[in-house]
């Protein structure tokens, strides 16, 4: 609102960071980068990158929390102290941040198998460790990786994916100057073979039109994440092979 | 803070089936239909020590926001504008699973979703707020109160803000000649500026089976398989909250269509509501 960006966001069809519309950055992912954690990840979306940890199924520290039906899940998406651009960011949590844990549990709990694992927990650490837009996304991502290296049962791989506009062009895969200076911010969360979306916020200003362009777009860049997730979930078995 | 699976209440399963199966014939077990708003009525300025204040009731949901503003300093990239800071608590008369204790993640998600609805419409022109730049501009606090918990906060407690903020008045303030504040005179007030063609109004839809529906109460939610929420304002998309499930692209389009069509019919309540204030709500 109001705000000028330090830089035009997109010229002659080319966003600040040189890339186009829909050229998602580099997406890198590693698996067991944690030893002591049952299942982790690292993951990064060009220099965004966050680290995911999963504990459990295990039991509930505080007994009136579990359900007799299903496992619970506990998720934290934390920001480092040193991970923003601008000052340091204090360690406590901010509404921001308990904001994003509730819609990341809500957007994995569809995914985990949580009735396997009756009156246990199964706790979800999401650090952000470099922050350059697009974190809760990232952040699923690697929960997602981080609960599939922990061999938890799951309906499908999850792939977060954030569309954006800047100056009136859909845009996916936000940096941060976009998120701060765009016009609109949309973060996903797919179900990519089966269709479904489980994280879905918005803000900015959107025609209804825009958000169906912006869906499709979505579901094309996850795509190729999703492929991303499987090989380098299968890589893990290939390299222990190797070693032995 | 860690975000945990929340218990959700037990409704008897043979409630349960007769709620499914009504739905799937298009009725609800109160009797309104999948696009039926429950009965509003909205009281504003019924809180004296406000600056905006309005009381909503939508079926037995209540709640009540409250506007106080302050002269602050503008923040440093924005310095000709003033800001909108949105708060909410469940209050422990609200229901009787809630504790009393600061703010939780529900009301946390809540402030933030209508705060985003209201802070992209277009509502509030921010530029208006500024008192001198780079010096002095209106902060607008908008605290709601949840009084009693029958489903459909997020929309209450939109339509209480929203509401709260068309009837609040800014005190007069006095400036020296370099910008410095003499007095900021309560008695003296002007109206708040605000855009009732933009008026931002959240539509809630839960998903029961295939079935989507608005307005749900507090055992609809309960039973519900997911939640959406979509922030419109005017003929345009202003927020967007996936609060419970999983969605497929199918359902995310008729719930942001629909969302715009209901927006006609809710903003027609909610003036017609302001046009025949209630007499039933009291404080």
């Amino acid at each position: 609102m109001g705000k000028q960006p330090p830089v035009p966001l997109l010229v002659n069809g080319r966003r600040s960071d040189g890339r186009l519309p829909t050229e998602h950055r580099p997406v890198r992912m590693e698996v067991g980068v944690v030893s002591n954690a049952e299942g982790s990840a690292l993951v990064a979306y060009g220099n965004t990158v966050i680290l995911a940890a999963v504990y459990g199924p295990r039991e509930v520290p505080q007994k009136h929390l579990e359900l007799p039906d299903k496992a619970i899940l506990r998720v934290r998406y934390h920001m480092a102290p040193f991970s923003t651009s601008e000052g340091r960011k204090s360690p406590t949590p901010t509404r921001r941040e308990i904001e994003i844990s509730k819609v990341i549990r809500t957007a994995l709990e569809p995914v985990v198998l949580l009735e396997r694992f009756p009156r246990t927990t199964i706790d979800i650490y999401i650090e952000v460790l470099q922050a350059d837009g697009s974190t809760r996304v990232t952040g699923i991502t690697a929960a997602s990786l981080a609960l599939a290296d922990a061999g938890i049962p799951m309906r499908d791989l999850l792939v977060g994916v954030s569309i954006g506009k800047v100056s009136g062009t859909i845009v996916v895969d936000l940096n941060q100057l976009e998120d701060q200076y765009g016009e609109g911010d949309m973060p996903l969360a797919i179900m990519y073979s089966r269709g479904l979306i489980t994280l879905m916020q918005a803000d900015g200003e959107w025609m209804p039109n825009e958000i169906n362009q912006a869906i499709d777009l979505a579901f094309k860049v996850a795509e190729k994440i999703y492929r991303l997730e499987k090989e380098t979930l299968k890589g893990r078995y290939v390299e222990s092979a190797i070693t032995i | 803070m860690l975000s945990v699976t929340q218990e959700r209440s037990v409704i008897p399963r043979l409630k349960q089936e007769i709620m499914r199966k009504m739905v799937e014939q298009g009725v609800r077990i109160d009797g309104r239909g999948l696009n039926d708003y429950r009965k509003l009525m909205i009281r504003v300025n019924a809180i004296k020590t406000a600056d905006g204040s309005s009381i909503v009731a939508l079926g037995n949901t209540k709640v009540i926001a409250g506007v106080k503003v302050d002269v602050g300093k503008p923040f440093e990239d924005t310095p000709d504008e003033g800001a909108l800071i949105v708060n909410l608590e469940i209050a422990p008369t609200a229901s009787p699973d809630v504790e009393p204790g600061p703010p939780d993640e529900n009301a946390i998600e809540i402030a933030r979703v209508v705060d985003r609805a209201i802070r992209h419409s277009g509502f509030i022109d921010f530029k208006s707020l500024s008192i001198v730049t780079g010096k002095h501009a209106w902060f607008l606090w908008v605290d709601i109160y949840v009084i009693n918990h029958d489903g459909n906060l997020i929309d209450a407690s939109t339509i209480a803000a929203v509401t709260a903020l068309m009837n609040t008045t800014l005190p007069k303030v006095e400036l020296d000649p370099t910008g410095n504040i003499i007095k900021i005179d309560r008695s003296v007030r002007a109206q708040l500026t605000t855009n009732p063609e933009k008026l931002p109004l959240t539509i809630t839809h839960v998903k029961m089976g295939n079935v989507l529906l608005v307005d749900p109460t507090r055992e609809e939610e309960d039973l519900s398989d997911g939640m959406y929420v979509v922030g419109v304002a005017g003929g345009n998309i202003v927020a967007i909250q996936k609060v419970i499930g999983a969605f497929t692209r199918d359902e995310v389009n008729y719930v942001i269509n629909n969302s715009v069509n209901q927006y006609l019919r809710l903003r027609d309540a909610v003036l017609n509501a302001l046009k025949n204030p209630s007499t039933e709500l009291r404080l």
